[in-house]
């Protein structure tokens, strides 16, 4: 089975996140980064499946130069090769901009099977494998937990709202988003790291793949959200603060 | 092309809740720009012949009895080309996620999901969205060619604000066939029956990712010991196996509404805080001043939780006598 993992590159979990003098996105200079997290989730899963069935595991992502350090991770970890769509100015592109990108690089591969995270831990729009989906044509499944591969194509299990779940069997080629937990992420070996360094990974410009940044939903502004609820802060030691609380749920909150 | 249409969610005889508040957000956006409001939905009208509607769309086919994404988005796209609205508002749900940028894309559009709000200006919307997990806000500005799409996140606007009214049902019978239709989903299912019903504890203890690691749990089931309180936890705490599934709070897990709900080193994503924020009084203990959770705490202590909840453990103790 050939298999497309597409990855996205984004500010470390722990960021402290502040707003740049544009006041349209944050300032990235004194930022690290690493693979948004449920796209870790869907390239563990490439991988198993490649284990299971054979194949090929193929990471594709849409991003500056320092994204090249994501791709290494991925390969590393043991994608076979990359296709890096190398974009200095990726907000120019809304999300249905970048599905573009990453839908004209998958075509021409021709893989078997898509797999991406949900949603990203930046942005969140939460569609973008849905929207390559249907830019290529191709049934989807989405919030997955679960792939299995079967004659007909693949069973994969939803994940529904409120603890409930749907398997649903879709034919090949399909593309999925997968929900973080489906499996366990493994750390890359050291001779994994090694081989990183010698495997291909393809360089691809937005004019080479035929798509101009055309926004139709644009950011106009970045800001820290207004505090609807007034919180109480409580100051102090460790110590003072939990006397001081212990008091607020005895008196106040009266759960003591 | 003018209106605002709200699709809304049901399946058999139950209405998915945020399609009210969907409905409200709606009627608002309407007021705000001069334009009328009118409701979609895949089934029956039910009760929305009684709220302040232009039209009701009552979609029906006997390919629509199961939800799937080609047969939901062919028969929306046939319907958004028949009445030619400005702006499409969904409500947020795992359904609308799975099919509504589709649709969009059927438009060349993108959907604006999970909005929080809006404002309007210059007679047209711009959209509050969530990023970083909500720890930033971004202002979004839809432009190209309408019709528009947006969804709104759950509890962002109050369901009991929709304004009642008597409009005309009409129903529309999209053209559909079997073969557009590729994916074959099977009956839902839930993985097995709940032991810990989580809805009906007074206190909850619970616990996310600031406990870094599956040692370090024992130091919160002292704290919830302490207060006689249940433990429940965030997602990824339950995806590690550090606790089981059925004590998660969240979107994928369970809805509580105790009398006080204790976060420890909880973030605070949207996913999460929509499984608790109706707890009567919410405590966060988290290291980042500027976490997510502080805004809908009542009580909060920005500290190292490894230092704070012993000291609280202790002190409850103390207090108890």
């Amino acid at each position: 089975m050939k298999i497309l993992v597409s990855i996205k590159q984004v500010p470390s979990r722990d960021s402290q996140l502040r707003v740049d003098p544009g006041g349209r996105w944050i300032q990235e200079n004194d930022l690290t980064f690493e693979i948004n997290e449920p796209d870790a989730f869907a390239l563990e899963e490439a991988l198993r499946l490649k284990e299971k069935h054979g194949g090929e595991v193929v990471a594709l992502c849409a991003g500056p130069a320092r994204a090249s350090q994501t791709i290494r991770e991925a390969l590393a970890k043991g994608a076979d090769r990359a296709i890096h769509i190398e974009e200095e100015n990726l907000p120019a592109f809304d999300t249905l901009g970048v599905a573009k990108l990453l839908a004209k690089a998958a075509e021409t591969e021709k893989p078997d099977l898509i797999l991406t995270g949900l949603q990203s831990d930046d942005l969140g729009y939460g569609q973008t494998g849905v929207v390559m989906a249907e830019l290529l044509g191709l049934p989807h499944g989405t919030i997955i937990m679960a792939v299995e591969k079967i004659d007909s194509g693949i069973r994969v299990k939803r994940e529904l709202e409120d603890g409930w779940f749907q398997n649903v069997e879709m034919p090949l080629p399909a593309v999925l988003t997968i929900q973080s937990g489906i499996n366990k992420l493994r750390y890359a070996t050291l001779m994994g790291i090694k081989k990183a360094k010698t495997k291909e990974v393809k360089r691809l410009t937005a004019a080479e793949l035929g798509v101009a940044a055309a926004p139709t939903a644009s950011i106009e502004r970045v800001y820290l959200p207004l505090r609807t609820k007034q919180t109480q802060l409580i100051e102090g030691s460790a110590k003072e603060a939990a006397a001081k609380l212990v008091e607020k749920l005895r008196f106040e909150v009266r759960v003591i | 092309m003018s209106g605002v249409l709200v699709v809304m969610q049901r399946s058999g005889d139950q209405w998915h809740r945020m399609s009210w508040e969907t409905l409200a957000a709606g009627q608002q956006l309407a007021a705000q720009i001069g334009q009328t409001v009118s409701a979609a939905v895949v089934g029956q009208a039910g009760e929305l012949v009684g709220k302040k509607l232009d039209r009701i769309f009552a979609v029906d086919h006997p390919l629509l009895a199961t939800y799937t994404a080609d047969g939901f988005t062919a028969a929306l796209e046939q319907l958004i080309r028949k009445i030619s609205p400005s702006i499409v508002l969904f409500p947020h749900t795992y359904q609308v996620r799975d099919f509504a940028p589709k649709l969009a894309t059927r438009f060349n559009q993108v959907l604006v999901s999970d909005a929080v709000g809006f404002r309007v200006e210059g007679g047209a919307p711009i959209f509050v969205r969530q990023l970083f997990q909500g720890k930033l806000n971004a202002d979004v500005k839809l432009g190209g060619a309408e019709p528009h799409f947006a969804s709104i996140q759950a509890g962002a606007f109050r369901a009991d604000q929709v304004e009642a009214g008597s409009p005309q049902v009409e129903a529309f019978a999209p053209e559909l066939s079997a073969d557009i239709i590729r994916a074959r989903p099977q009956e839902p299912f839930r993985e097995s029956a709940r032991a810990v019903d989580l809805t009906s504890a007074d206190i909850i203890v619970s616990v996310g990712r600031g406990i870094k690691e599956k040692d370090n749990i024992p130091i919160v089931e002292e704290l919830a010991k302490a207060l006689g309180a249940e433990l429940a936890a965030s997602r990824p705490i339950c995806d590690s196996g550090w606790l089981p599934m059925e004590r998660q709070v969240g979107s994928s897990g369970q809805t509580v509404s105790p009398k006080m709900y204790l976060a420890v080193g909880i973030s605070g994503a949207i996913q999460h805080l929509v499984g608790m924020k109706g707890a009567k009084t919410i405590v966060a203990i988290n290291k980042d001043a500027n976490a997510p959770i502080f805004e809908v705490a009542d009580y909060g202590i920005v500290g190292d939780l490894f230092e704070v909840v012993p000291a609280l453990v202790e002190e409850i103790k103390k207090a108890k006598g």
